[in-house]
């Protein structure tokens, strides 16, 4: 491990997925980063394992690995209960060291942005935060880049390579890492030519998770590296870990959302709650603005956008939401929007299938009686 | 004991943002702001200065007038400030930025009880890497996301939040913390704070400063010591404009709920 040289890039192989278990409970993100992993694999010819820590949690391999891994590296001790930086740090660093993957992914939480940074500094590599997009084909890159960009064609043809200290470096098989910049006003596609593994934290609920495979989650080879971990290892001690008192929505699974913004402040409680009666027609949840969390209309768990969560839901309903480039970040690729604004000229309209320029505290009592007509028809 | 907190100046991405037709920000015609998770952090420095009487030194990385924000926060209460200013410094991604800021704190020297504090992410780069990539250049324990901050002699115990609750973690000084909007609500400058905030000490360290400190290296900082690249920055395409449905009234309602029913959501 002493002569780990992280520029010796011809020594890494494979992608890696550390996928967070949180209490035993493997974290949903770790299941969509290892049906991405798959694609990035097969894009590298190389084999996707997943890294899994905890104490007791090695029942928890096949259904990682059904997701498209070919196996599982597995460390359990007593002091990996709980995630701590120290101990997970060093864990993953020494086994990176010894088995040297060249992509290495995170989820981007709370916990994968604490842990992939110091990662990446120990280990003397690049890290991308919060990526929306992977490729390592520079075809199907570029094919990405022709549906989401505005770049001109020879722009685009241009992205198969980078000027790297000055050299002309083929990306061929670096890991282009995609991801908003300025609050989603810019994007910004990331390499790290020089060093292994590559790095990304990936924002949850972006990457679609791959159907069970059971006979992939039967066929998992498990790998126990061997590692060293006292409790000299750790300068932080956990007292306690406690779940929130009041369950949190869940805008990341939900197929239908209603969103409410600015357009209720001359009746916030009248507004949310004409939100959440039409969400719940729908068999949806209640999502909000930056507004109406900054404004503590509704709790930060409700919140859709670049600093709050990124959602792909069948239906977006936004209500008296404007469409600041930041909420836009979170909710744009829903398979269809719908927009209630009074002003014609909200940027929420640019970008809706569907828009009804009129007062929400009019149009939804409205939209709802003609919900419940129908399904009394039915 | 004194704390050390970590600030940036960036521009307001809440208002109009210009993108050149290269597909860059057009930084000039934009203002810029203290980056708003920061102010969270400077106010959670001067609550335990209110308390304890600790000294509080503001330290950023960036351009000379950089200066102004230090005096903002001079004027907060603050009690001298650091700037980072060097033109072998540009071009840094995130590990090399650390390795610089974490070189910076360790020219002013890092006592047994100290502290060094950070805002959770910058709006302009959204990445949270800065504050955890310092603490493990100094060797330091962190705690990021931080909700809640007590300090008991040489420890402190943080409330570090998590999306689904929160872990109570007890660490050792010397440590950094990352704090989040509802840590606390910032204070606003006094009236002798700006009259005071010139006459406090703002200590520039450039390259022939920190040059023989170990963590710089021509290796590690600037364009040339950032193991990431831009490959390409671009903006995202507008998605074709929708239906308007006409007027405001039942039938608009019966039209979009029959909308609603073709998708099968209802």
């Amino acid at each position: 491990m002493d002569n780990y040289n992280s520029a010796d890039i011809s020594a890494f192989k494979d992608v890696w997925v550390f996928c967070e278990q949180r209490q035993g409970v493997v974290q949903p993100t770790s299941f969509e980063l290892i049906s991405e992993g798959r694609r990035l694999a097969d894009e590298l010819g190389c084999k996707l394992y997943a890294l899994l820590l905890g104490d007791n949690v090695s029942d928890k391999c096949k259904d990682i690995a059904g997701y498209g891994a070919d196996g599982v590296v597995l460390c359990e001790s007593p002091l990996l209960k709980n995630y701590t930086t120290d101990g997970y740090t060093k864990v993953i660093v020494d086994v990176i060291k010894e088995r040297k993957p060249e992509v290495v992914l995170f989820g981007a939480t709370y916990i994968g942005r604490d842990l992939g940074p110091r990662c990446a500094a120990r280990l003397h590599t690049g890290l991308c935060a919060d990526c929306t997009h992977l490729d390592v084909s520079v075809p199907v890159y570029q094919d990405f880049l022709k549906e989401a960009s505005t770049l001109a064609p020879e722009r685009i043809e241009g992205t198969s390579s980078a000027m790297v200290m000055g050299e002309k470096h083929d990306v061929s098989h670096d890991l282009k890492m995609t991801r908003p910049a300025f609050g989603g006003h810019l994007m910004a596609t990331i390499i790290c030519p020089r060093f292994r593994p590559a790095m990304a934290t990936v924002r949850p609920g972006v990457m679609r998770k791959a159907p069970f495979d059971q006979a992939k989650a039967d066929a998992a080879e498990i790998i126990r590296p061997e590692f060293s971990l006292t409790e000299a290892d750790f300068e932080t001690e956990v007292l306690a870990v406690e779940k929130a008192a009041k369950k949190l929505v869940d805008l990341i699974g939900a197929d239908y959302i209603v969103s409410v913004g600015r357009g209720i402040a001359k009746d916030v409680e009248g507004g949310v709650a004409l939100g959440q009666q039409l969400a719940d027609e729908l068999g949806g949840v209640l999502g909000g603005s930056r507004v109406a969390i900054d404004s503590g209309w509704l709790s930060a768990d409700h919140q859709v956008g670049q600093t709050g969560k990124t959602v792909h839901p069948k239906v977006y309903i936004a209500l008296g939401i404007s469409g600041a480039i930041q909420h836009k970040a979170g909710m744009q690729d829903s398979e269809c929007i719908i927009a209630v604004n009074t002003n014609p000229s909200a940027p929420m309209f640019e970008i809706a299938d569907y828009g009804i320029v009129g007062d929400l505290f009019k149009v939804v009592p409205m939209l709802i009686d003609s919900i419940k007509a129908i399904k009394a028809a039915k | 004991m004194k704390v050390i907190v970590c600030v940036k100046q960036v521009p307001d991405t809440s208002g109009k943002v210009a993108v050149k037709p290269d597909g860059t920000l057009d930084r000039a015609s934009m203002l810029t702001i203290i980056n708003p998770d920061d102010l969270n952090a400077v106010e959670a420095a001067l609550k335990l200065k209110d308390e304890t009487g600790c000294e509080v030194v503001v330290v950023t990385m960036g351009p000379p007038p950089a200066e102004k924000m230090l005096r903002e926060i001079l004027a907060m209460g603050a009690d001298r400030g650091v700037l980072i200013s060097a033109r072998e410094f540009g071009g840094s991604d995130t590990f090399a930025t650390s390795q610089i800021i974490a070189a910076g704190i360790h020219h002013m020297g890092l006592n047994d009880d100290d502290i060094v504090m950070c805002g959770r992410q910058a709006i302009d780069g959204d990445t949270a890497q800065v504050g955890p990539q310092i603490a493990e250049k100094l060797n330091l324990p962190q705690i990021t996301y931080a909700g809640d901050i007590k300090v008991e002699g040489n420890s402190v115990i943080v409330k570090r939040m998590l999306e689904d609750g929160f872990m109570n973690i007890k660490m050792k000084t010397p440590c950094l913390i990352t704090c989040i909007k509802e840590l606390n609500e910032p204070r606003y400058m006094s009236t002798f704070g700006i009259f005071t905030a010139y006459e406090k000490p703002v200590d520039v360290y450039d390259y022939n400063t920190l040059k023989d400190e170990p963590l710089i290296d021509p290796n590690t900082i600037g364009l040339q010591g950032s193991p990431t690249n831009i490959l390409v920055s671009f903006t995202p395409p507008l998605k074709g404009a929708g239906v308007i449905l006409e007027g405001a009234d039942k039938k608009t309602a019966d039209e979009l709920a029959g909308i609603l029913e073709k998708k099968h959501v209802i």
